[in-house]
């Protein structure tokens, strides 16, 4: 299991750095909230990360994609977090490119992926159903109607649903089988709400009421159980390293501030209180980062096993939420009044960490999934 | 086959046929086997496991077979770790000195010096103790005063040093004392070795609040040491006892590996102390036992991690610096969680009531506390972080 960067993911890294330190620092963030940008990111931004061969990395190249492994994900979430990157890499590349890949049917995936990974279609999966993440708790019904299906029912909250071609949604069907449905945008029946959210980004609610879609519409024959699970496992290793980046940028701005605010004639970094704090935090990221890393090497692994990949994400789910809510309050603190201003970045991280934290399941959720999958 | 394949097969073959089954079970604490003029084994296998490994020199696997070492590689000294890992042999002896003292003697001691000292130290024969902390000189170690004053061909030891761990079962002790009193605080210190029967040494033992102890307290009353019994320059001792602080933490994991019994299975503990069904309060000692567990788990693949940056020749200084703080502070939060899981059954002193595995953990949650002081506090780890891995200021 490899918790270092190899050279192709330092390169990933050194490319994703310089490309979103000049194309999409955080003022790109700011500049979308303040403009209220629907999309919740920026569409030239993201058209050159598609150039870039981002949304390709982890597919096959059969599906039209580099084959450089889950892995490479790592690097690029990492630095998305740094930057503050806002983009549909998560939601349509990540959830809905990863359940077309492990559900689709042959015709299925020629016909999607290649679409996703160029960006000509845009999809957005829609899952919750409640205050909080609970891929169980589905009940949004589709029920079988001659060839095709009928979705009736609601979902709460739908990241980069607004200005999607489409939805994946999930539904569950009879006999408690979960089936992954693709609702289209223009579709009779489907209504949006937008929600507007801490960190300005894309979030909705949808209703369907008694949608009409074809048989070839849900992805595969099987139940999605299995797959749904694999995939939000390849979503919050993603998350993990978004939220870790974001931690370690808010950190090193700290360290920055504890070096060069000065107050009673000395840096306030020569104050051991917050010295020890500041070591402390150190310390906590680097744990996370480990975790971090192990869950990536599992989801790369041939043939892993189930149980020690849940238990891995969701250690590092677990630690990089932890460590990005500590970090982000210690270091507002540590920056006085100027950290609770809105012209200062640190308010847009913890924005975004928060809902980051939140996204397909905060430490609460982890660590019942961690315990529910230690070996015995 | 590969050379290293080689040496793995042969390896597995030979601590197959030499490794008694019995020195394949868990370690009680009891039955540890020490290094040192007269070795105690409580039976026959530990005796002849000790002398099987001692005469292949794979006490000290990596050093030299001149002075007594098994001359392996890295490599074969790490297939040799995990070899004895898979056939969960216990280590043959514990000994302090090869593993802190050793690699110090290896890089500045004289020729003559490491003829007189390594040899016996890797055939297991002598124990040693390290006298570095004073009543007066802790964290602040520099600051020490016992002095060594330059008398013929002897130094004339006076003073005491404290916290000396089994200074009262061991051979020799290794000491920082002060032979330059007008020199600045680091430029008037030397390292030194002696041997504790020496006339005008006495020791006596401390009693710690995890009960009777082997840590000790010594004194030096115009004790004489050969001046050839210093190591490396008169003076120049403070960068060699640093040295070998470094080699302290790796020899604390080694050791608290093997003989402390903190490995608990939380689980288990769960399952016999708490009431079913359980109170809300109860499922809360459930999920902090789920969080000591995700934090041990990272901690694990933190040192994964040091091990593999190390190999990929990348900078790991910022990861070292962190393991024994994390470590300890860790173990100790893990016995507290455990005392509350337990209930009165953690916090029996002896005999009946309990059994023994309760009273191991009485025992090991109090020396927990002792854990993050020694080998450099807490509080002085998150120094080192801040102002070398983090480069903050210096106070005014
Ligand atoms: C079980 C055990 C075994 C030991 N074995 C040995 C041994 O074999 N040989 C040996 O030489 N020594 C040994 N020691 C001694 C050990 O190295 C010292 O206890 C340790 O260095 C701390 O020194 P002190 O006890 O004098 O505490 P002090 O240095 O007096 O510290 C008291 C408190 O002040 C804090 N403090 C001190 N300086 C600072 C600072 N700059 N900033 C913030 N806080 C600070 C400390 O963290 C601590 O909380 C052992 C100790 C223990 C507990």
């Amino acid at each position: 299991m490899s918790l270092v960067y190899n050279e192709d993911q330092l390169q990933l890294q050194d490319s994703a750095r310089d490309f979103l330190s000049a194309r999409s620092p955080a003022s790109v963030q700011r500049a979308i909230r303040d403009q209220d940008i629907a999309a919740g990111y920026d569409a030239g931004v993201w058209q050159s990360m598609l150039d870039l061969g981002w949304s390709a990395v982890a597919f096959s190249e059969a599906d039209g994609g580099l084959d450089f492994g889950f892995a490479g994900f790592a690097p690029l979430f990492e630095e998305i977090g740094r930057h503050l990157g806002a983009s549909p890499l998560l939601s349509s590349i990540v959830l809905c490119g990863g359940l077309i890949e492990q559900l689709g049917s042959e015709q299925q995936r020629q016909q999607r992926l290649p679409q996703l990974i160029s960006g000509e279609l845009r999809l957005a999966l829609a899952l919750e159903e409640n205050a909080r993440h609970a891929p169980e708790a589905i009940q949004l019904e589709a029920r079988r109607d001659g060839d095709g299906w009928v979705l009736s029912g609601e979902k709460t909250w739908v990241a980069d649903a607004r200005e999607a071609d489409g939805w994946l949604v999930v539904a569950r069907e009879s006999e408690g089988r979960c089936g992954v449905f693709h609702v289209r945008a223009d579709q009779a029946g489907v209504q949006t709400s937008a929600r507007s959210m801490i960190d300005s980004r894309n979030m909705a609610a949808l209703r369907l009421d008694q949608v009409r879609v074809a048989a070839d519409d849900r992805l595969g024959s099987n139940d999605a159980g299995k797959a749904l699970d694999l995939v939000l496992d390849w979503g919050r290793a993603c998350l993990a390293a978004e939220l870790l980046g974001m931690s370690e940028t808010a950190f090193s701005m700290t360290v920055e501030y504890l070096k060069t605010r000065v107050q009673f004639g000395v840096p306030i970094g020569s104050f051991q209180a917050l010295q020890h704090r500041a070591a402390r935090l150190y310390a906590d990221l680097q744990l996370a980062r480990s975790s971090m890393m192990a869950a990536f090497a599992q989801l790369d692994r041939p043939g892993g096993d189930d149980r020690e990949r849940r238990r891995l994400v969701s250690l590092a789910k677990w630690q990089a939420g932890q460590v990005a809510q500590r970090v982000s309050n210690e270091a507002i603190q540590m920056h006085g009044g100027i950290g609770v201003t809105d012209e200062y970045d640190l308010g847009l991280f913890l924005k975004r960490m928060r809902m980051a934290q939140n996204q397909l399941g905060n430490s609460d959720y982890h660590c019942q999934r961690y315990s529910d999958n230690r070996s015995a | 086959m590969n050379e290293l394949e080689v040496f793995r097969q042969e390896t597995r073959a030979w601590l197959e046929a030499n490794c008694p089954a019995s020195m394949r079970t868990p370690m009680p604490s009891d039955e540890m086997v020490w290094g040192g003029r007269t070795v105690e084994f409580k039976h026959e296998d530990q005796r002849l496991w000790f002398e099987r490994m001692r005469d292949k020199g794979w006490f000290c696997p990596d050093w030299p077979v001149e002075y007594g070492g098994g001359g392996l590689s890295p490599q074969q000294v790490a297939i040799l770790d995990a070899e004895m890992r898979r056939l969960h042999c216990r280590p043959p002896q514990i000994n302090l000195g090869i593993w802190m003292l050793g690699p110090v003697l290896l890089e500045f001691a004289s020729e003559q010096q490491k003829q007189q000292f390594l040899p016996p130290m890797a055939g297991g024969e002598i124990r040693w103790c390290q006298g570095f902390s004073e009543p007066n000189a802790g964290s602040d170690l520099a600051s020490l005063r016992t002095s060594a004053v330059v008398d013929g061909e002897d130094f004339v030891v006076n003073g005491t040093k404290i916290w000396t761990s089994y200074g009262n079962k061991s051979d020799w002790m290794y000491a920082l004392v002060r032979t330059g009193p007008m020199e600045p605080k680091q430029a008037g210190i030397s390292l030194i070795v002696l041997d504790m029967a020496s006339p005008g040494v006495t020791v006596s033992p401390i009693d710690l609040i995890s009960g009777k102890s082997s840590f000790c307290q010594v004194f030096f009353d115009n004790v004489r040491v050969p001046r050839s019994q210093l190591i490396g320059e008169l003076n120049g001792g403070w960068p060699l006892g640093k040295a070998l602080l470094q080699h302290e933490r790796s020899a604390m994991s080694k050791f608290s590996e093997s003989a402390l019994p903190t490995h608990f299975d939380l689980g288990e503990f769960l399952g016999k102390y708490l009431a079913s069904p359980q109170t809300t309060a109860e499922t809360v000692l459930q999920q902090r036992a789920v969080v000591c567990l995700m934090q041990e788990e990272s901690f694990r693949l933190t040192n994964q991690r040091i091990y593999q940056t190390l190999r990929a020749r990348q900078d790991a200084s910022g990861l070292m610096a962190i393991a024994k703080l994390v470590h300890t502070e860790q173990e100790r939060s893990k016995f507290e969680l455990l005392l509350e899981i337990m209930g009165n059954h953690a916090m029996g002193w002896q005999g009946e009531g309990f059994d023994q595995r309760e009273l191991d953990l009485t025992g090991a949650w109090l020396m927990s506390f002792a854990q993050t002081i020694a080998g450099g506090s807490s509080e002085v780890q998150l120094n080192v972080i801040a102002k070398r891995v983090l480069g903050l200021p210096e106070a005014k």
